[in-house]
């Protein structure tokens, strides 16, 4: 009989190795005779056990990791084929702590299906939610999705069927479905995840989007840096447009529903919303003045629906098991759940989907395990390039969109990057303002100017050059930008610079022995 | 092959891109892709003939290929190795790695070496920020990046 093994085809496996471990356990098999079925599945989201390699046995399925492909032929020594005992196994995968505790409701499928098999995402409940979706009045969907209380996850936290409804009651001969997939916050990798693990929940979520507001054309806008999410989306489109779950006639319904992939060209600028309108309509991604709101006059002017992915991967489970299941996780007015990005200098990073209230203390030391580095944390950035730096000292902050906006921060695309202590913080904010004058589309003045007066400020600040004067001055400009900005690339650059200076001065007082910044 | 053929074959080529993507909505981006796919970069003839295929003015045209990060204007080393420079990266020592490989490639960021193998990139994020260091050579994803592995790749692109 065949033995099934799992080796991931998500990038954070194929970064480390997956394709040739996926071929030295072909070829070790074919030696000994013995007959295997490698499934090139999603990633679990245990991303220091990537390659994470997975058999299935009577019990379950049983975890080795990381494995290499020099490994390979100890695993079949030591029988891994039956689950047998070797220094990588760590049993049951479904009884790892990191995964055992997260509450998977998006991610529920990532990493157990074969993403490009239909059978697989019907066997794992998928397509439910869109079979009860053309079934239902539009109004009520969008109902639904309100009183389920998503806020969209690409940062802003606006309530998802509040801007449904907008986009719903607008008159046009046409309307679209946008996927904000332009996921390129540092730190983040959510979207990624779940296009290659589980492409099939972002075209369902979409196509109840469409089917909700009254849109027959949906874009994923993704980034040229994520090759790989770009190729399974575009093969399980194609799979799904020949299945009948998009074209004509979604799911046999009189709904019509279409989608295509669009890639970037390497502009961060482009995953704000109206900046990636420009873009998509081949324009330069310069970002619009609001209003007019995208929901009236977005793409080609027409109304438009902008989610981000985790939004729209989110909507088939509320479909499916009701705005009430939905809304029942979570803390306060973050409802349901947030997959957290664990990222940088971990022991145990990646992928955490759990309910809104965990304190970011928890999320670094507990589920984390703390730095690589085994030095102490020194600082956290929350959100992304534009999120702000927490220090050890407000660990006690509860991970929700409210505590976060009181605490000087935001939860962003819920990216987490942890720093040791040997991280310069004076240097990170002259990155942020670096990063900003890099990025910046150039159409309002306080990004655009501000952004580059801003390097040339931490520099002197850095080089001990009337330092008080300079640090004052560093705060009004990031108050110029705050308020100024038309965007949040040039709006949210002062969260990093402000956290830096106001709870690491060390780092920004003037000493003797301090080195140049460069 | 003289230069006129080869003039006309990247007019041709260029045509055929322009007419494959004329059906899709924005065909912009799609087409520039493709063209830089085609030929390494966004030769300058070309925004003539897609400003005139689109109906738009030259100076539309070389404003979007200017905008983005990703299109080039003149032709690239034989590989490509981005080296992700975003905060993720940063906590596990991107920089002082990036030091080493422009130390080791004689080059900085945007140049290619004297050879024509390699052009170095920084690129902000790869999407591999739970095993940083990340870096990508010509579509190929490296992660946990050490100066090993980054040996590896210098030997590999220099072969």
């Amino acid at each position: 009989m065949s033995v099934t093994v799992f080796v991931p085809r998500d990038s954070a496996a194929l970064a480390v190795g997956a394709d040739k471990v996926a071929a030295a356990i072909q070829r070790e098999a074919e030696a000994r005779g013995i007959d295997v079925h490698i499934v090139r599945n999603g990633s679990r989201g245990m991303l220091w056990l990537e390659v994470l390699v997975e058999v299935r046995t009577d019990h379950g399925r049983v975890a080795y990791g990381p494995v290499k492909a020099s490994d390979v032929p100890s695993l079949f020594d030591a029988s891994f084929l039956t689950g047998g005992n070797h220094r990588l196994c760590h049993g049951l995968t479904s009884e790892i702590p990191f995964l055992k505790n997260q509450t998977r409701l998006t991610f529920s499928r990532c990493g157990i299906t074969d993403p490009l098999s239909l059978e697989d995402y019907r066997h794992y409940k998928g397509l439910t939610g869109l079979q009860k979706a053309v079934a239902m009045a539009p109004a009520d969907i969008v109902k639904q999705v309100t009183d389920s209380g998503l806020r969209g996850r690409g940062g802003a936290g606006f309530p998802t069927g509040i801007k449904w409804k907008t986009v719903a009651d607008a008159r046009a001969d046409q309307k679209y479905i946008v996927c904000n997939a332009d996921e390129g916050d540092s730190g983040t990798f959510a979207d990624r995840m779940i296009m290659e693990g589980d492409p099939f929940v972002l075209i369902e979520g979409m196509a109840i989007a469409g089917i909700a507001v009254g849109a027959t054309k949906g874009y994923v806008y993704t980034r040229s840096e994520y090759p790989h999410a770009i190729a399974v989306m575009e093969e399980a489109i194609a799979i799904a447009r020949r299945e009948g779950i998009l074209g004509s006639s979604v799911l046999g319904s009189a709904y019509a529903f279409d989608m295509e992939v669009r890639m970037g060209a390497g502009a961060y600028v482009c995953g704000e919303e109206t900046s990636l309108l420009n873009s998509l309509e081949g324009k330069r991604g310069i970002v619009r003045a609001k209003p007019p709101l995208p929901a009236l006059e977005g793409l080609f002017g027409k109304p438009t629906v902008v989610n981000n992915v985790m939004s729209l991967a989110s909507i088939p489970v509320i479909m499916d098991r009701g705005a009430q299941f939905y809304r029942d996780y979570g803390v306060g007015r973050s409802h349901g759940t947030i997959p957290i990005q664990l990222a940088g200098n971990l022991k145990h990073g990646g992928l955490y989907e759990t309910a809104f209230g965990l304190t970011l203390g928890q999320i670094v030391n507990e589920i984390g395990g703390g730095t690589i580095s085994d030095r102490p944390v020194k600082a956290v950035q929350v959100g992304g390039p534009l999120g702000a730096y927490f220090p050890p000292a407000l660990f006690d902050t509860v991970f929700d969109y409210e505590a976060f906006t009181a605490a000087g921060g935001l939860i962003g695309h819920a990216g987490i990057v942890v720093f040791d202590d040997t991280v310069d913080m004076l240097k990170q904010a002259r990155f942020a303002m670096e990063f900003c004058a890099v990025e910046s589309c150039g159409k309002c003045t306080p990004c655009r100017i501000g952004s580059t007066r801003g390097v040339e400020t931490v520099d002197k600040i850095a080089q001990g050059i009337e330092p008080e004067k300079n640090k004052v001055l560093l705060e009004d400009l990031c108050n110029t930008m705050k308020f100024g900005s038309l965007c949040a690339l040039g709006g949210f650059t002062p969260y990093p610079v402000m956290s830096a200076l106001t709870h690491f001065p060390d780092d920004f007082a003037p000493a003797p022995v301090r080195e140049a910044a460069e | 092959m003289n230069i006129r053929a080869v003039a006309v074959d990247e007019a041709a080529r260029i045509a055929e891109i322009i007419e494959d993507c004329r059906q899709l909505e924005g065909p912009m981006l799609p087409i520039l892709h493709r063209v830089q796919e085609e030929f390494g970069f966004i030769p300058e003839s070309a925004r003539q003939v897609i400003a005139k295929a689109l109906n738009l003015s030259r100076a539309e045209v070389h404003g979007v290929v200017s905008f983005y990060h990703d299109f080039k204007d003149h032709p690239a080393g034989r590989h490509t190795l981005k080296l992700c420079r975003a905060e993720a990266c940063q906590s596990m020592g991107c920089e002082s790695l990036a030091e080493k490989a422009k130390a080791k490639l004689g080059i900085d960021w945007h140049e290619t070496t004297f050879d024509g193998a390699v052009t170095l990139e920084p690129v902000f994020c790869l999407g591999l920020c739970a095993q940083a260091p990340a870096a990508m050579l010509d579509g190929e994803l490296f992660a946990r990046l050490d100066e090993d592995c980054l040996n590896d790749i210098v030997a590999e692109v220099r072969a």
